[in-house]
């Protein structure tokens, strides 16, 4: 049985499947790409064939366009499987955002699992994460320090909600990624009993249409009112969600005197809320917390687990003390979307 | 609950920058906390609880037998303060179910548990506790707890909550102590007014107003009386049978930072002054009082160095009498006959000055450069003390600001309102940069002066013109005069000028001027007065 690191290795464009000629959310164009799920360090646009789920190819058209998309593009539901070159390949829930999913490959009896981001919390927009036994495990490591345990979603929900009590005259405009993490914190609202409009920032319109398109209910949605210069503020008591720093912008004037909140797993550390200038932190992340990696390490049984970014050393060394071999694979390019490290400071006003 | 809801407020305190909004925080926190809670939290923020304290390295070793070294390393190593590094790392217990400490129980036991017990009791704490609340609790017990919720703000706070006067608020609050029962009580209008007794109480100050061009004409020379306005701190003195402190403007207690001043004490009065460094007789620039300020330890070298002294203004009791009915005239006689009598160390009268034209006491104020001297002030001679800023009653007069024609350097991102806008400006003057050229070098920041179009401009302009970029922070082209208007100008070792500006705030933008033509750091120089001159 051939050890996976036979054949499966690290090229500049990313993991690379030897026998199966195909990358995996590869960094850059390429002849024949695996994609996880949407985010833009994952889905490059300009491959040649792509395969993965239908949302996932639904949400590349959205953001790249029908042409840079892939241009040959296959669909592949969860669970179902396809064989290139004697290599079977199956897509497995990831519970990260809308589509995303595992990578599951299988050559001459021996099993790699890419999970590309996951998370294993209930998630009302996305089928939950599944564990599939492998022998090697490669896994993000976005939040792998012990200091990051996310806090149930319900409270920081709560949070919100008892603010918006608290200063019904101020807007409430919250950070939130364009995709997922807006979608997700709009319908954990909804279950909170929030019925009330939802206003969005311009740059959040178009993938929230496209979760409604997809079967994703969020309730009333509204674009957040053109003003014109010396117009009252406005939206006083409602819920904002913009993207992360748009407060930051002239676009925040209309707002009435604006609650910054952001929501992102880095919140669970004061200096970084405090640093952006956040005046309440929204603890809620759609990345597996360190409690959740080494569980999900360890629910997979796999002996060895490769690591393709983040916080590679302490989850290393963590899984060390259990006797699994762990290995860095340094993938750059990775972790620039979302809650990555490297995601922007200040967007353009919409 | 308490600690958690603790926790909660703690947190929301401290990443709220708007004023109102933690007045609102605060507000909501007395509405719903039981006592003693609420009075327990209270002091807490307002850092007046005395709290038996925990050494940090027994917060150290109780994390470290919980976790592994090198994880606990690389998370204190991203996390950078160990309280919250402990709090967040701290592993949850599974299969237990004990509800989370209370705060009066947690000040209780600190009190009473012996040393050696403390790690127990504070691991079983933690345990029963979330990662909020446990922070808040490693900051609790071990003495670290830093909100910036002013005693001042707390009472507004309370005033705002129970609908009494925050005056009357302050003239009760030094008698009182944590958790504040009698004070929750009677301002709920569940009992009568704490009865201070015999200790040291604060009255709020008389304020006064500014004095306005159209004001100076309507002044009948003969019903007012001139001081000098004292460039220090305003302070008050109060020596009861119970003790003696020395209370700031806003009713802080200032008391152990002046020990010279509280050992003075030793009548029966309450007086009103300004705090300065006097030396030899000579009032020093502010600077050197700020040297004295917010010190828990005094250096006999602090006191050699910058020796403090109260010049006095009024005189509000003595004995057992109030005087603060009496006309100022009256008020005025009686306090020089008691300085005359008790010849009080490190204090002396503040003088007044005779005049008997509006003419005479304007061009007295033009010719006052000296630096610890912002102006005058105007009391009128039938005026009783009354607390706050009554129109009419009290002026001051402040000179003429100086001003400097400075280029923008720097912008910084405001909060609360002004988050969208780059609202803080620092701002340079030339100096020669020793190769021959010139340089500009930061002389000072300023955030206020300008109007909402002015600030809508800047904003613009700083967007329009960053050079780069460091964080909330941009350099920008040196390409925009700032009129900068201040009230003096003082030699400092802290800045890399060497000078620091008293009050600077943006008095116009000069678009009309090219930036090469702005002020160079030695037309600043000029205007710093000489320490030997300063009086």
């Amino acid at each position: 049985m051939p050890h996976p690191a036979t054949w499966l290795r690290v090229t500049e464009a990313g993991l690379y499947c030897d026998p199966g000629d195909f990358h995996i959310d590869p960094t850059r164009a390429v002849p024949r790409a695996v994609i996880t799920h949407g985010h833009s360090d994952h889905a490059r646009p300009d491959h040649g064939a792509v395969l993965a789920t239908a949302e996932t190819l639904a949400i590349m058209r959205a953001r790249m366009g029908d042409d840079r998309a892939g241009a040959a593009q296959q669909a592949m539901a969860p669970g179902e499987g396809v064989m290139r070159n004697g290599v079977g390949i199956r897509l497995v829930p990831a519970g990260h955002v809308l589509g995303s999913a595992q990578v599951v490959l299988d050559w001459q009896g021996s099993r790699a699992v890419i999970s590309g981001d996951y998370k294993r919390r209930p998630d009302p927009t996305c089928a939950p994460f599944e564990p599939v036994a492998c022998d090697v495990f490669v896994t993000e490591a976005t939040f792998a320090l012990p200091v990051f345990r996310h806090p149930p979603v319900e409270q920081e929900v709560a949070k919100l909600l008892e603010s918006l009590r608290l200063f019904p005259d101020r807007a409430h405009v919250i950070g939130v990624y364009s995709l997922g993490k807006c979608q997700r914190l709009i319908a954990l609202l909804r279950r909170a009993g929030w019925e009330r409009p939802i206003y969005l920032h311009g740059a959040l319109m178009a993938l929230c249409a496209l979760y409604e398109e997809l079967g994703v209910a969020l309730g009333p949605l509204l674009p957040v009112p053109l003003s014109k210069r010396g117009a009252p503020p406005t939206l006083a008591g409602e819920v904002v969600l913009a993207p992360p720093s748009a407060e930051t912008t002239p676009w925040a004037r209309r707002l009435a005197e604006p609650v910054v909140c952001a929501a992102s797993g880095w919140m669970r550390v004061r200096q970084r809320a405090k640093a952006r200038g956040i005046e309440l932190p929204l603890i809620i992340s759609d990345h597996a917390d360190w409690d959740e990696l080494l569980a999900t390490c360890a629910e997979v049984e796999a002996p060895e687990v490769w690591v393709t970014h983040g916080r590679e050393d302490a989850l290393i060394h963590a899984l060390s003390l259990r006797d699994v071999r762990g290995r860095a694979l340094h993938l750059v390019g990775l972790g620039e979307e979302d809650e990555g490290e490297a995601a922007p400071v200040e967007t353009a006003p919409a | 609950m308490s600690i958690p809801a603790f926790a909660h407020l703690l947190e929301r305190l401290v990443f709220t920058p708007g004023r109102n909004a933690k007045l609102a925080l605060l507000r909501n926190w007395f509405a719903e906390q039981p006592d003693p809670n609420r009075g327990i939290g209270l002091a807490a923020l307002t850092e007046e609880l005395k709290l038996a304290t925990a050494k940090p390295a027994l917060l150290r070793d109780l994390v470290a037998a919980r976790t592994d070294p090198e994880l606990l390393r690389l998370s204190y190593d991203y996390v950078g303060d160990f309280a919250e590094t402990a709090a967040l790392i701290w592993p949850d217990p599974h299969g237990r179910n004990m509800p989370p400490p209370d705060l009066a129980e947690v000040v209780e036991a600190m009190e009473l548990t012996p040393k050696a017990d403390l790690p127990a009791l504070i691991a079983d704490w933690m345990d029963r506790l979330d990662a909020n609340g446990r922070f808040a609790l490693a900051k609790l017990v071990t003495g670290g707890l830093r909100v910036g919720a002013s005693a001042r703000l707390a009472r507004t706070a309370l005033a705002e909550w129970s609908g009494k006067e925050v005056t009357e608020i302050e003239e009760v609050w030094h008698g009182v102590a944590p958790p504040y029962i009698p004070l929750f009580r009677w301002l709920e209008g569940k009992g009568p007014r704490p009865d201070p007794g015999a200790v040291p109480i604060f009255r709020p100050l008389m304020l006064a107003h500014p004095l306005e061009d159209a004001d100076v004409a309507a002044l009948e020379p003969a019903a007012w009386r001139a001081e000098w306005k004292w460039d220090g701190i305003r302070v008050q003195l109060c020596a009861a049978p119970g003790g003696a402190r020395i209370f700031s403007r806003g009713g802080e207690d200032v008391t152990a930072a002046f020990p010279e001043i509280a050992a003075a004490l030793t009548f029966e009065a309450v007086l009103d002054g300004e705090l300065l460094v006097i030396r030899g007789g000579a009032v020093a620039p502010f600077g050197d009082l700020q040297q004295r300020l917010n010190r828990k330890v005094v250096t006999p070298k602090m006191l050699r160095d910058y020796p403090a002294g109260v010049r006095l203004y009024d005189l509000l009791t003595e004995g057992a009498e109030d005087l603060r009915p009496l006309p100022f005239d009256q008020r005025r006689a009686r306090l020089e006959a008691f300085v005359l009598r008790e010849q009080p160390a490190h204090m002396d009268l503040s003088p007044q000055i005779a005049f008997a034209s509006v003419a005479q006491l304007s061009a007295i104020r033009d010719g006052a450069r000296a630096a610890s001297i912002e102006g005058l002030m105007l009391k009128r001679a039938d005026s009783p003390y009354v607390a706050g800023r009554q129109k009419g009653l009290w002026w001051k007069w402040k000179r003429d600001p100086l001003t400097i024609d400075a280029v923008l350097m720097y912008a910084q991102r405001g909060h609360g309102k002004r988050s969208s806008f780059y609202s803080d400006y620092t701002f340079g003057l030339w100096r020669p940069d020793g190769n021959g050229g010139e340089e500009l070098v930061p002389v000072g920041k300023a955030y206020s002066g300008f109007t909402d179009e002015e600030l809508v401009f800047l904003d613009r302009w700083v967007r329009n013109h960053t050079t780069a970029r460091f964080g909330p922070v941009r350099e920008v082209e040196k390409g925009l005069v700032l009129e900068v208007a201040f009230d003096a100008a003082q030699r400092s070792t802290r800045h890399r000028s060497g000078v620091a500006l008293r009050f600077p705030r943006i008095a116009r933008i000069r678009r009309d001027k090219p930036p090469a033509e702005a002020d160079r750091l030695e037309n600043l120089m000029l205007l710093v007065p000489d320490r030997s001159a300063a009086d």
